[in-house]
């Protein structure tokens, strides 16, 4: 895989077909259904103060939701780019417009958050960046979060210049 | 002059008649002007860098010092990042978890 800056665009290139399938995953690894903890985590409470935490969930959650889901489209809408045939993803490339980056910073930090606190990862863990990500489920999910991590990193290297 | 203060100054006006509203309306005004802390709480998924540039935006902090709030959020479990009223205080936070940081805000006792 290749990643650069090329104008107005973040590319990702030479991808093989696992990369290309961790890209995919990136929308659907936000969702904390089923993991209440993760739920908890992307909307953590404001304030020991029960009044003020009822405030919040009536008024500040509802736009939190909308924020995050309004990134994580932009970044569902870029990723259809790798839609189609498996055998041509080593010549595609995944152009991500430089005003999507916000999108895809919220949107990595989203699914990084939520497979971070599904699968419970340690601080250990979490900076054990060598790990193979073929072991276990839980491996991968470690390795997801690397991966993210590595696109955030970059991302954040390209816009503050 | 804010109306604050101003509330304040007529409280020891002559009239007996408005007195307890004023007063009800002092003790408001009072508690609104307690100040309030945004905290950021250390959470190890969060990238270094992005927790900087983050307190870049949502607070206009220069790099350095967003650098040094960042590291005392690593080292320390937590920083205060900005202390005032709580209307304030409430927006920093709202931004702050649009960004998935974990704050909280605290009136200083």
């Amino acid at each position: 895989m290749e990643i650069c800056r090329n104008g107005d665009a973040l590319q990702i290139s030479e991808l093989d077909p696992f990369l290309a399938e961790l890209l995919r995953q990136i929308p659907l690894s936000t969702n904390p259904e089923g993991a209440p903890a993760a739920e908890e985590r992307l909307f953590s409470k404001p304030s020991a103060e029960k009044e003020i935490c009822a405030e919040w969930k009536s008024y500040v959650e509802p736009e939190l939701q909308r924020i995050f889901r309004s990134a994580t489209e932009t970044v569902a809408d870029d990723l259809a780019q790798l839609n189609g045939n498996e055998k041509s993803l080593g010549n595609r490339v995944l152009r991500i417009p430089v005003e999507h980056a916000d999108a895809w910073l919220n949107t990595l930090n989203q699914a990084r958050l939520v497979i971070a606190t599904k699968y419970e990862f340690s601080d250990e863990e979490l900076n054990d960046h060598d790990r193979s990500p073929i072991g276990s489920r839980r491996d991968l999910g470690l390795f997801q979060v690397n991966f993210y991590g590595f696109l955030q990193e970059f991302i954040l290297r390209e816009i503050s210049g | 002059m804010s109306a604050v203060s101003a509330v304040r100054l007529e409280k020891g006006s002559t009239s007996t008649v408005e007195a307890p509203a004023k007063e009800k309306e002092t003790r408001e005004a009072e508690e609104l002007d307690v100040p309030w802390q945004v905290i950021v709480h250390n959470d190890p998924v969060n990238l270094m860098t992005y927790v900087t540039m983050v307190f870049q935006r949502v607070f206009g902090y220069p790099r350095e010092k967003a650098e040094r709030h960042m590291l005392e959020v690593h080292q320390k479990g937590r920083s205060i990042l900005w202390s005032g009223v709580r209307e304030r205080a409430e927006f920093y936070v709202q931004q702050l978890h649009g960004h998935l940081l974990l704050a909280t805000l605290e009136k200083i006792s």
